[in-house]
């Protein structure tokens, strides 16, 4: 780890800074030593408070508690995901589209509906689908993430679109193709793929907004993990959450880990076409909620 | 998978089996001997028997009235209800889908056709009449206090002012409270079960709703008990489409035939009545 | 149609009121505890820097949902019991919120260019000086507008405390929307309108300092 705020250590630095680290990882041990003492001092690691996950109660297998959790819960939170975001992606590339066209009334319904959608919180057009529209929970759900994240794919696309070197469009211009041809076949391919780790990132935003089913009724990996624990006993909380919480870190670490691998290769490759200064001011700028480490790359 | 379905099948059995040999009826335990030509045609019933499967509404964390563990088996009063229904439909108990329906879905579950009936606790009253119809009641509760037993703040409803009380939003205890009740703290959740542990960890004084749903947390936890006389009267109706009155009047006379033949008593005491008294059937209420 | 604003007025208020404490109160929480957690990250000691590495990238992929459920229904497991509604919704938006204001500031500080930091060394002065006389106020500039995304997402990020006993914004749209059914989108709709009247100014805002400090540079 190199920084712009202090030298490459010499010697002295780097014999203190070892003891320090010792010191410091010590501190750390230690205050996790008491947590966990403190911990297991209230019964939360007694076996009996997770056999929940092997040997449940109540005359259920552990087969009906993984399957209520891995394939009822995680899968109708993938599922949301899963319809959701091609949705709000061939959305958002339109509404993207949308915003070139030349003329300003024309474009102006494109940034309007970008603006709103934005600016509503997701649970707010969930409760518009499933209370307005009387929309079943997970018609709601995908209805939700849907218009916020496509609002978010059309800046991100725009934003790439934006960062493109002007010399791009130029000179698919004075080979004679039209404005249209220029958009889609050379502007649009070269911003998607500079924009993919964003996009990625994005994804993380989809699925974790995913969760907020749960509190407009729709049966997705918390309210599984609420229930059984209502089912079984408030003993068993920890053990369910660790699981649930578990689940959703894995999925998203993932992503959130292929979205910065992408951007790396890609600023790598890409290095000198692109506008870095605008396209990181943009990035930045749109989901600040999104898993992409923003400072990495470009 | 077909052998987990079996396994999961079995187990369904197993659990109904402890849950207490009544639960086996005079009218045999599955479906009436019935089909669709027995019913108008273009009914709702003559829909539902010619599909052979019906999806009802309940409650899945409501001990006593609707519980339903990882396994997917429903138990409690409202399931037994509903399945009673379903056989005079000519469906098998094993054709019911059960989806959950928490308080504040009920409605629109039934108007967006997620579900054909609610059996979920479900109080009838004049607001929710506008976007579905009922039919019962089945049961007549009505709003309560559950507080820790170590609790001697609040003997009863006139002592809640100031105090935080716990219930679900969208509810009809819900209502009651912020309407007749205006000194009290509604604190509301999604749900009642998620009002216990603040309960228990002191972080609200009370949960509020009806008494069954009460007494079915007090027996499932021994720190908690029901507190005071209820303070209003909530007669638990069917749920179904709004302005179906020959689906209803049909519901109407599946509960009428079910008091007089013993077998809403049945599945009283095999559920609730474990742990409640058993009391009168109530007079349906054709409006 | 009005009528159901008039006759809900105080509702909404209240609701209204409940969504500006919340976004006010976790706000300047979050920016004390991000700022903590940024300085930590940039810290010269690696156990630090992995510390709060890993909060960040922990909060940052944790639905804030979660964090709620694990406040209200598993904290008190370990003996950690809030307040109910008001200050848990406050804690949760803080350790979630903080985790991107950590992130904002970061950025704006690795913005700064390297030439500034070798400069500031160069004329002696320490890691704490120089972060606090030299980068720091340079960051301010480039992070002002990322950081006020991050508070329109935090004041969109209240409503998910509708879920846990708070009464703000959207919980109030949920109890009239179903108390007066027939009339929930015109309800929900005034809601909308309550948050786009901040977050559209705001977005607007940031997206005009953030032009400035573009051409400043």
């Amino acid at each position: 780890m190199s920084s712009v705020l202090y030298d490459a250590p010499g010697p002295v630095a780097r014999r203190r800074e070892a003891w320090g680290s010792v010191v410091g990882v010590l501190v750390i041990l230690v205050g996790l030593f008491f947590a966990v003492r403190y911990a297991a001092g209230r019964g939360v690691f007694q076996l009996d408070r997770w056999d929940v996950l092997w040997d449940p109660p109540k005359g259920q297998t552990a087969a009906d508690v993984w399957r209520s959790l891995l394939v009822q819960g995680l899968g109708a939170t993938l599922r949301a995901a899963a319809i959701a975001a091609p949705l709000a992606l061939g959305l958002g590339l339109l509404l993207a589209l949308w915003r070139r066209v030349p003329n300003v009334w024309l474009r102006a319904p494109a940034i309007g509906v970008v603006e709103i959608a934005r600016g509503l919180p997701v649970l707010l057009v969930m409760l518009f689908g499933w209370l307005g529209f009387n929309m079943q929970p997970l018609s709601a759900v995908v209805f939700g993430l849907t218009l916020y994240n496509m609002a978010i794919f059309a800046e991100i696309l725009r934003a790439g679109l934006a960062a493109l070197p002007r010399g791009q469009a130029e000179a698919s211009l004075a080979i004679g193709m039209t404005r249209w041809q220029t958009l889609l076949s050379i502007e649009l391919p070269q911003a998607v793929r500079t924009m993919t780790p964003s996009l990625i990132a994005q994804l993380v935003v989809l699925l974790k907004d995913s969760s907020l089913g749960f509190i407009i009724g729709y049966v997705e990996l918390l309210r599984v993990i609420q229930r059984n624990t209502a089912f079984f006993g408030a003993d068993y909380t920890v053990a369910l959450f660790v699981v649930g919480a578990g689940v959703y870190l894995a999925i998203n670490i993932s992503l959130s880990r292929l979205a910065i691998r992408l951007q790396r290769r890609g600023s790598r490759r890409s290095a000198g076409t692109i506008d870095k200064q605008k396209l990181t001011v943009a990035t930045a700028m749109l989901d600040p909620t999104g898993g992409l480490d923003k400072s990495t790359g470009f | 998978m077909r052998t987990r379905m079996t396994r999961a099948a079995a187990l369904g059995a197993v659990a109904l089996l402890a849950l207490g040999a009544c639960a086996s009826n005079g009218g045999g335990d599955g479906a009436a001997d019935v089909d669709a030509g027995d019913f108008p045609e273009g009914s709702t019933m003559a829909r539902l028997a010619d599909a052979g499967s019906i999806k009802i509404g309940t409650k899945f964390d409501q001990p006593l009235f609707g519980l339903v563990g990882p396994n997917g088996v429903p138990e409690g009063f409202d399931v037994e209800i509903g399945k009673l229904v379903a056989g005079e439909l000519g469906i098998d108990e094993g054709d019911i889908e059960w989806i959950e329906t928490v308080s504040s879905v009920r409605e629109d579950s039934i108007a967006n056709g997620t579900v054909d009936i609610i059996v979920a606790t479900y109080t009838i009253n004049d607001t929710r009449k506008e976007k579905v119809s009922f039919a019962g009641p089945y049961y007549l509760a009505g709003q309560s206090l559950l507080t820790l037993k170590t609790n001697t703040d609040i003997q009863g409803v006139d002592d809640i002012g100031g105090m935080k009380i716990c219930t679900a939003s969208g509810s009809t205890p819900e209502q009651n409270l912020l309407e007749n009740y205006p000194d009290a703290e509604v604190v509301p959740f999604g749900q009642y079960s998620d009002c216990l542990e603040p309960l228990r960890n002191n972080q609200v004084h009370a949960i509020s709703t009806d008494n069954v749903i009460l007494a079915g947390f007090a027996a499932e936890h021994d720190d908690l008990e029901v507190r005071g006389e209820q303070f209003t009267e909530e007669p638990y109706g069917i749920g179904l489409a709004k302005d179906d009155t020959d689906f209803r009047n049909f519901i109407n006379d599946v509960l009428e035939k079910i008091f007089e033949d013993g077998r809403w008593v049945e599945a009283w005491e095999a559920t609730a009545g474990t742990v409640l008294p058993t009391p009168e059937p109530p007079t349906i209420d054709r409006y | 149609m009005i009528d159901v604003f008039l006759d809900n007025g105080p509702a909404y208020l209240a609701g209204f009121r409940m969504t500006l404490a919340l976004t006010a109160v976790a706000g300047v929480a979050s920016l004390v505890f991000g700022t903590i957690l940024a300085a930590l990250r940039v810290a010269p000691l690696r156990p630090l820097r992995v510390l709060a590495t890993g909060y960040v990238e922990l909060l940052r992929n944790t639905p804030l949902t979660l964090v709620f459920f694990g406040m209200v229904l598993v904290a008190p497991q370990f003996g950690i019991i809030p307040p109910i509604g008001f200050w848990t919704a406050i804690i949760c938006l803080t350790l979630y919120t903080s985790a991107f204001v950590c992130e904002a500031l970061r950025s704006g500080i690795n913005s700064v260019g390297v030439g500034q930091a070798e400069a500031a060394r160069a004329i002696g002065l320490t890691f704490g000086q120089s972060l606090a006389l030299v980068i720091f106020p340079q960051a301010v500039r480039t992070v002002i507008p990322p950081l006020i995304n991050v508070i329109i997402a935090l004041a969109k990020n209240t409503s998910v405390a509708a879920g846990f006993a708070v009464v703000e914004l959207v919980a109030t749209g949920r109890r009239l929307g179903q108390a007066i059914p027939g009339e929930a989108v015109t309800i929900l709709g005034g809601i909308a309108i309550l948050y786009l009247l901040f977050t559209i100014p705001a977005g607007l805002f940031a997206t005009r300092i953030e032009q400035k400090v573009a051409f400043a540079r």
